[in-house]
């Protein structure tokens, strides 16, 4: 939702960033506020992956120049769990299957560590296994996927819905779905879009990673922006995004090119 | 027809003997500072042959097919002399099992400790006890069971049993289950000098009986110290008997530990090992299981963490001889710095061991760029209906994972730890003890935390 005179939670300004000497971010300048949810498009290999894991500190990436304020600190003075702690969440496109660490176990550790982050004691596993089974009800997760290890023989819908079980528990300020809908059929996406809309309110911020329009139908924009080339070329409402369905995306990236030529 | 023979000849059959005889000058050391004691009647008799046996051996080397990753050269720089008996007021909880308080055999540099041992309340057809204990008839059932596995003519049990002077005797009567694990504890107290002590063991199970057993190797003090651990265990397992064992080995960082396990398995029975080893500069074990009878189960996994320049070698045989066995193998090495894992799993399925279905899988976790695995599954099939699998993977901690773990506020290096001891887990949480099982995790947790702590510097 747009809010008038809502607080700008994050600024990007001249974002640069490369990995192993490959420039990938050539200058992102993105304003989110709270309340705000964002879509970045673009093609493959545009760069919107590479910017969502730029914002969450993923060490492969070296960043080269620019700034990223989110709520008033330097984000690319911390590592990524400063980040997460301070309240960044990142759904990966790719959750990881990480053997021999309890769901459960994985779940209290990370919520712990947001809570110490903001002064408050760390549940302990009576409380938070009622806390979770609360949580659980948001992503219509079974509660044996609870006591299996972490994401180990998820299936893809599966993962993205621990991912979002996940969001649900951290209650991030700036929360960064980085191609949620990629790998789901239509009953998931509908939980999961779902899932996300009952967690976005005034006092956070959603940006969406997609390549696709129809995760839009379901978690609908404030903005749609559009990256090419490693840049934000062009910004707008909602509409965008069904005219970038309509006329993909060949005719923005063309005139990026002139642009950057001129 | 006689030949003439040259005087060159006669010359160069002298060379060749003189050579022969001082041709492990080393390892007739070694074997001196065991046969040091004596022992009675069929017992010294054991004794002498196997030293005889031993007499015209040689430490293998890295040009013998089963030592061919396993450097002994640091062995052999030491001189070890037999280690003496020494007195330990007092056993710390660390040392202990609660589940085993009265069914515990401490042994202290290969010697039997009384005062540490804790047999007084012994379920009905159990025997725990050592060879000074056993009455006359009750030490000469032994014969057919004492160094008579198969595979004893091998250089270090040969030379253990050369040295036979003291042992930990587990018998279980038919039929009987004993709730409480059995611990053997083995441990190292060391002198001034180097030492050599020769931990032996003997578990009999009889027909229908089924035993947990604990087999600890420890060191007491001063682990800067050098010694030499040569033990053997020998488990007997009686048709349709069960024995769960766990073997634990931890000692110090300077130490060199080469132990047999020697199982042979009647029909019908079932055997599993859990092989927990770290610490140590030097480590083999040769786990060996002899099928003697048909439709036998047997499970064998395991977990080596070693650091710094360690070596840890696991060599296993699953020789089988009958039909309708089932065998499952999972042995994890976690390795860092610049240590060195070897694993060798072969397994003999001959004609006679139709239906076999045996697995077999060796996993492997680097931590560091120059730590190093040699692994070999050795599979040897000529039964046509069988199934048989093996596979060993490589891998290190993926940068992606730890992101992913910081992702949600977990700090790198206790992401890192996390990932390491989810790895170690797979194998830890099998041990049926909570003392420990706990124990062994806490371990492992402080080995590698070490590891960090060093990298960091």
């Amino acid at each position: 939702m747009i809010l008038e005179n809502s607080q700008v939670i994050l600024s990007v300004r001249d974002l640069t960033a490369e990995i192993n000497g490959n420039p990938i971010l050539q200058g992102v300048n993105l304003e989110v506020r709270l309340g705000e949810i964002h879509a970045i498009m673009g093609p493959n290999g545009s760069g919107k992956s590479t910017f969502s894991k730029v914002l969450a500190g993923h060490p492969a990436y070296t960043v080269t120049g620019g700034e990223v304020i989110f709520q008033g600190q330097n984000l690319l003075e911390i590592a990524a769990e400063e980040r997460a702690r301070a309240g960044i969440f990142l759904a990966f496109q790719y959750p990881l299957e990480i053997p021999g660490v309890s769901n459960l176990d994985f779940l209290r550790v990370a919520y712990n560590s947001r809570r110490q982050a903001q002064g408050l004691p760390e549940l302990d596993a009576f409380d938070f296994d009622d806390l979770i089974e609360e949580k659980l009800d948001v992503v219509k997760m079974n509660p044996a996927f609870l006591s299996r290890s972490l994401n180990e023989g998820f299936s893809g819908g599966e993962k993205k819905r621990n991912e979002i079980l996940q969001m649900a528990l951290l209650e991030p300020k700036l929360a960064i779905l980085d191609e949620t809908d990629s790998g789901l059929d239509i009953d998931a996406l509908r939980i999961i879009a779902n899932g996300v809309n009952q967690l976005t309110n005034s006092e956070n911020a959603t940006i969406m990673i997609t390549h696709y329009q129809r995760l839009l139908n379901y978690i609908v924009p404030d903005f749609v922006h559009v990256m090419s080339q490693g840049r934000i070329v062009t910004s707008s409402g909602k509409e965008l995004a069904l005219e970038l369905e309509a006329r993909g995306y060949d005719w923005l990236v063309e005139d990026a090119a002139v642009g950057v030529g001129v | 027809m006689s030949i003439p023979v040259s005087p060159d000849a006669i010359f160069d059959g002298l060379r060749l003997s003189v050579n022969y005889s001082d041709k492990d000058m080393y390892l007739h050391e070694l074997l001196s500072q065991v046969s040091q004691t004596k022992s009675l009647g069929w017992l010294q008799e054991l004794r002498d042959r196997a030293a005889h046996w031993v007499s015209h051996e040689t430490i293998p080397n890295s040009r013998n097919e089963e030592w061919r990753f396993t450097e002994l050269a640091s062995l052999r720089q030491t001189k070890f002399q037999l280690a003496q008996k020494q007195a330990i007021a007092h056993l710390p909880e660390e040392f202990t099992l609660p589940e085993s308080a009265h069914t515990r055999l401490v042994f202290i540099n290969g010697i039997y400790s009384a005062d540490l041992s804790n047999i007084s309340d012994l379920p009905a057809g159990v025997s725990l006890s050592n060879i000074s204990q056993l009455p006359e008839n009750e030490l000469d059932e032994l014969k057919q069971y004492l160094a008579q596995a198969e595979g004893n003519l091998e250089v270090f049990t040969a030379l253990n049993t050369a040295g036979l002077n003291d042992l930990a005797l587990v018998r279980v009567k038919p039929h009987v289950v004993v709730e409480s694990p059995i611990h053997v504890l083995f441990i190292s107290s060391m002198a001034e000098t180097p030492t050599i002590s020769q931990p032996r063991c003997l578990v009999i199970a009889e027909d229908g009986s089924q035993l947990s057993l604990v087999e600890e190797y420890a060191n007491w003090d001063a682990p800067q110290v050098s010694y030499f651990t040569n033990s053997v265990t020998e488990i007997w397992i009686a048709k349709n008997a069960q024995v769960n064992h766990t073997r634990v080995v931890r000692e110090g960082a300077e130490s060199f530990h080469i132990g047999k396990t020697a199982v042979t398995q009647s029909r019908h029975s079932r055997y599993s090992c859990l092989a927990i080893a770290f610490g140590c500069q030097l480590s083999r074990h040769n786990l060996e299981i002899w099928q003697t009878g048909a439709q036998t189960e047997t499970t064998l996994n395991g977990l080596t963490v070693i650091g710094s320049r360690q070596l840890a070698d696991t060599h296993s045989t699953i020789a089988l001889n009958h039909p309708h066995a089932v065998s499952r193998q999972l042995h994890k090495f976690i390795i860092s710095d610049r240590a060195h894992g070897v694993f060798n799993g072969k397994i003999l399925v001959p004609k006679a061991a139709q239906l076999t279905d045996a697995s077999q899988l060796n996993r492997n976790l680097l931590l560091s760029p120059k730590a190093r695995i040699d692994t070999k599954p050795q599979l040897e099939i000529t039964a046509d209906n069988v199934k048989c699998a093996h596979g060993a993977t490589v891998s290190q901690l993926e940068d992606e994972e730890i992101f992913y773990l910081q992702a949600r506020g977990i700090k790198a290096d206790d992401a890192r730890n996390l990932l390491v001891n989810a790895f170690a887990q797979e194998i830890l949480h099998q041990i049926p003890f909570p003392s420990l099982r706990n124990n062994l995790i806490q371990r492992v947790r402080g080995n590698r935390e070490q590891g960090t702590g060093r990298k960091r510097e």
